[in-house]
């Protein structure tokens, strides 16, 4: 809905002016290089830790895992042991496939009613947005790592040089920046031209994919076009985790101020939205539980005893009929039941 | 009853790819013929101690809620949270990325956007969101929430009752949400205000007072019994008895009560004694615990428990080693998932061996049940099943999966091989349509009421479509099927979409194939229809 998508702008544009009047025009370096961030890391770690306590202090009273494949049975049968794991170790696999390849989501169909008769194609391209998407903020988040350590691990700065390899710009502009833009931007679209999707849309929806693309396109501006002073930034960066804040000397440049709030603002808002997918994945019961009912019971911590009618109930109300039926009548049961009770 | 459309007109208005320009939160649930479900009969409510709204249907404006409606409805949310996790956490983690859209039936079949299962669920996590978080109530629609009023009441009365549990959309979900899991829930919710269907509580008295959801009794189910085994004496020549609670035997063998009394579900049943008589099974029905299929489950788990509960005191009262299922998908969606829960640990019984080919059941060893295509697979690769495959020659057959054995179990390959080895045509439906990807029927779940004619038909679309496709493409004349909700639905789904199709239970194809002991030449069928070579005039 376009209300929705026009409150999500406005949301960003009020937080793109924050830090901009804020360190551009009031100079509050400190509160936006320093105090900020800190609260933000605190609320973003703190809420996640909630949001797992509060998912973990409910338990799961079934084993309702979804079975997409063949169970694990008769040993000459073929077990699907990815689409029905049967072991701890097949779950395992299952979800490292959900969670780094989205694998169920590389399933998607798409059905279409053609005349009276319904098709269904292949339809990739969420998967490959979303994959473009998170594989792009992963390898970002990895990056910036440099930023926060000191000396740089070797890795990292490989992982920096095979990201930067095409050297399309000078300064380089990364493959992962690309990456990451065009699949938030194929979200986006996606949200705006699906008439499915864009029914089921909200601000709330709109918000974080407008709020990461800010981020992307501020930390692409400063590295390319302001050229702001990394030596400075690193001295931030690696003073915050050390928890020696200190405010460089050197000019930054507002612009990544602006980069900073948005990265505040989104681990802020991350644990008390949708974004707690993330987490919440890890703990999906028709994912992370095995199909072993039959070989393994499963304890309800609330389970409660349920009045059922009992046979010898069952048979005094049926006595003339099952015995003029021939059926055989058992008031040994209900005497040896009787006693127990 | 209104008058149904013809089937060319009753999709018409389907439209996939357009939504209504109005947001979702301000279109009001409108109650047409055909298109819900009758309210339970108080009576029924009051006979099992649960509240009720005393008479009244959906239609009318003003719904007798009580007083205190809004606290009631709001404590039950609070309290399904924090017992279920799975609710909890997929009111929290959707992002409404779309993916299951056009995964359900009922979307497929109605264009109707709160069938798209996110939206589904959206019709709750907006008055969680609207009702019980601060941000949500500060923002709301724009953070899609809404307070509780009595229109989502009966909101939530047409669309939880518009989703049969079928778990289709779950297997597409990225983070494995389970709109069934909601939908039970919600069921469970609307119950505690006395919200409930007819057509799905009035079983649930007959289960619990009599035994089986039809209200047979005892005697009934005997003669029942014996007149199936007449036609099986008439069609093979061979006098079968079938034990009726018979202290000591071997395997207690429960199946859906349909099979004792409802056509098709009475072929399967013949297929099902012959089979036994076949092998020598040393086992025994029951008329106590004589349903399978859980109508509780369509309703609250606590009525799902109770009914089945009599399962486990028959087992015990009878001495019985083991429990064999028979053909039904949620009756076994409720024995794969629940019942080691509910009425474990089953010290009273052994780790389930065939006796005719000492094969351990190795995946049941806890819970002592086995699905009867588990077992007739395993006698079948044995090689212990005499079966002339020729005599299902006159049917061309395809396989509907059931939902619930498909994705809440995952019994794909027993089925097929069983359908390989008892008859000769056996061709598939297109791929996106079986296995995991397989429709509902459109009735499952208990919505098959005649008054709910026009969303069974509509929810039903895509499975017929199916199989209409492999009817025109192989001359497809028979659905097989492991469900008995399905051999009932799939019965009227078939008359309206694809008359020539009929449905069989994929046991009454086994008795068709079994060669029996010094059975005579037959010449039909277990339906009286002439085998091939031995139509009228040959």
């Amino acid at each position: 809905m376009w209300n929705d998508l026009f409150v999500s702008i406005l949301a960003l544009i009020i937080l793109i002016l924050v830090p901009l009047v804020g360190v551009g025009l009031l100079g509050l370096d400190y509160l936006f290089g320093i105090v900020i961030p800190y609260l933000a890391f605190t609320i973003f770690i703190g809420g996640l830790i909630y949001r797992m306590i509060y998912w973990a202090k409910s338990p799961q009273p079934f084993k309702i895992t979804t079975t997409c494949g063949q169970q694990k049975s008769l040993p000459w049968i073929k077990h699907s042991r990815l689409e029905a794991p049967a072991s701890t170790w097949e779950v395992g696999l299952r979800m490292f496939f959900e969670v780094f390849l989205f694998r169920s989501l590389f399933r998607n169909l798409r059905a279409d009613l053609v005349g009276k008769r319904l098709v269904y194609g292949s339809a990739k391209w969420l998967w490959l947005g979303a994959i473009l998407f998170h594989l792009g903020f992963f390898i970002i988040i990895i990056r910036h790592l440099r930023f926060f350590v000191h000396p740089v691990p070797d890795f990292i700065t490989l992982l920096d040089e095979i990201d930067g390899f095409f050297q399309l710009t000078v300064p380089t502009l990364y493959v992962s920046d690309i990456l990451i833009l065009l699949g938030l931007v194929f979200l986006l679209l996606r949200r705006l031209v699906d008439a499915k999707v864009n029914y089921i849309s909200y601000a709330s929806d709109y918000f974080p994919l407008l709020l990461i693309i800010a981020i992307v396109v501020s930390g692409i501006l400063m590295r390319i076009f302001t050229k702001v002073d990394l030596y400075a930034v690193k001295e931030l960066a690696y003073g915050l985790v050390t928890f020696k804040p200190v405010l460089p000397k050197a000019e930054i440049g507002v612009i990544f101020y602006v980069h900073l709030f948005l990265v505040s603002s989104l681990a802020v808002y991350f644990p008390f939205s949708k974004l707690v997918h993330m987490i919440g994945i890890f703990f999906s019961p028709t994912r992370n539980l095995p199909n072993d009912n039959r070989m393994v019971r499963h304890v309800n911590p609330w389970d409660y005893p349920v009045k059922y009618r009992t046979y010898c109930e069952w048979q005094e109300e049926f006595r003339d009929v099952l015995e003029e039926a021939g059926i055989p009548i058992d008031d040994d049961w209900c005497k040896e039941t009787q006693k127990k009770a | 009853m209104s008058k149904l459309p013809k089937p060319e007109e009753l999709i018409k208005d389907v439209e996939l790819h357009k939504t209504p320009v109005q947001h979702w939160m301000d279109t009001k649930v409108e109650f047409k013929p055909g298109k819900f479900l009758f309210a339970v009969d108080p009576q029924v409510m009051e006979d099992l101690g649960r509240p009720h709204l005393g008479k009244w249907q959906p239609y009318e404006e003003k719904w007798p809620l009580p007083e205190d409606w809004k606290e009631r409805i709001l404590k039950a949310i609070r309290q399904r949270m924090e017992r279920f996790r799975s609710f909890k956490l997929f009111m929290d983690i959707c992002v409404r990325c779309g993916a299951c859209a056009d995964k359900c039936h009922f979307f497929l079949g109605t264009g109707d956007p709160k069938n798209m299962p996110v939206l589904r669920a959206e019709l709750i996590r907006s008055i969680i969101k609207g009702e019980f978080s601060f941000f949500g109530k500060l923002f709301g629609r724009f953070a899609g929430a809404r307070p509780l009023t009595e229109d989502v009441i009966k909101e939530w009365y047409y669309y939880f009752y518009q989703c049969t549990e079928c778990r289709r959309c779950s297997v597409f979900c990225p983070y494995g949400i389970d709109t069934a899991e909601v939908t039970i829930i919600m069921r469970e919710i609307l119950h505690e205000l006395g919200i409930a269907v007819d057509w799905t509580m009035k079983p649930v008295r007959f289960s619990h007072f009599i035994g089986n959801h039809i209200g047979l009794q005892p005697h009934t189910i005997k003669e029942n019994i014996e007149y199936l085994l007449s036609d099986i004496a008439e069609i093979t020549g061979i006098n079968i008895e079938v034990p009726i609670n018979r202290k000591g035997a071997e395997v207690l063998f429960v199946t859906p009560s349909a099979d004792f009394f409802a056509e098709p579900g009475i072929y399967t049943f013949m297929g099902y004694v012959l089979l036994f008589h076949h092998i020598g099974l040393d086992y025994t029905i029951s008329t106590y615990a004589s349903e399978g299929g859980n109508f509780g489950y369509f309703n609250t788990l606590e009525f799902a428990k109770k009914l089945h509960s009599k399962i486990y005191e028959e087992a015990k009262r009878l001495k019985v080693k083991w429990i064999l299922g028979g053909e039904c998908g949620h009756m076994w969606r409720v024995w794969h998932q629940y019942h080691n829960t509910w009425f474990g640990p089953f010290d009273y019984l052994e780790v389930p061996k065939s006796p005719i080919t000492g094969t351990v059941f190795e995946h049941a060893k806890s819970h002592k049940v086995v699905h009867i295509c588990e077992f007739t697979a395993d006698l079948i690769a044995h090689g212990k099943l005499k079966l002339d495959p020729s005599r299902n020659d006159h049917l061309i057959v395809t396989f509907h999966d059931s939902c619930n054995t498909s994705r809440a179990m995952g019994i794909f390959e027993e089925p097929r091989f069983i359908l390989r080895h008892v008859c000769n045509n056996f061709v598939e439906m297109p791929e996106n349509t079986i296995r995991e990807k397989t429709f509902c029927c459109g009735s499952g779940s208990g919505v098959n009421a005649d008054e709910y004619m026009e969303i069974r038909m509509r929810g039903g679309f895509p499975r017929a479509n199916a199989v209409e496709y492999v009817h025109k493409t192989y001359g497809v004349n028979t659905l097989a099927c492991i469900c008995a909700i399905d051999r009932a639905t799939l019965s009227a789904l078939m008359r309206y979409w694809v008359p020539s199709v009929e449905v069989a239970g994929l046991h009454e194809l086994v008795g068709n194939a079994l060669i029996m002991e010094g059975e005579k030449e037959r010449t039909t069928d277990l339906r009286y229809r002439p085998l091939k070579g031995y139509e009228e005039g040959q």
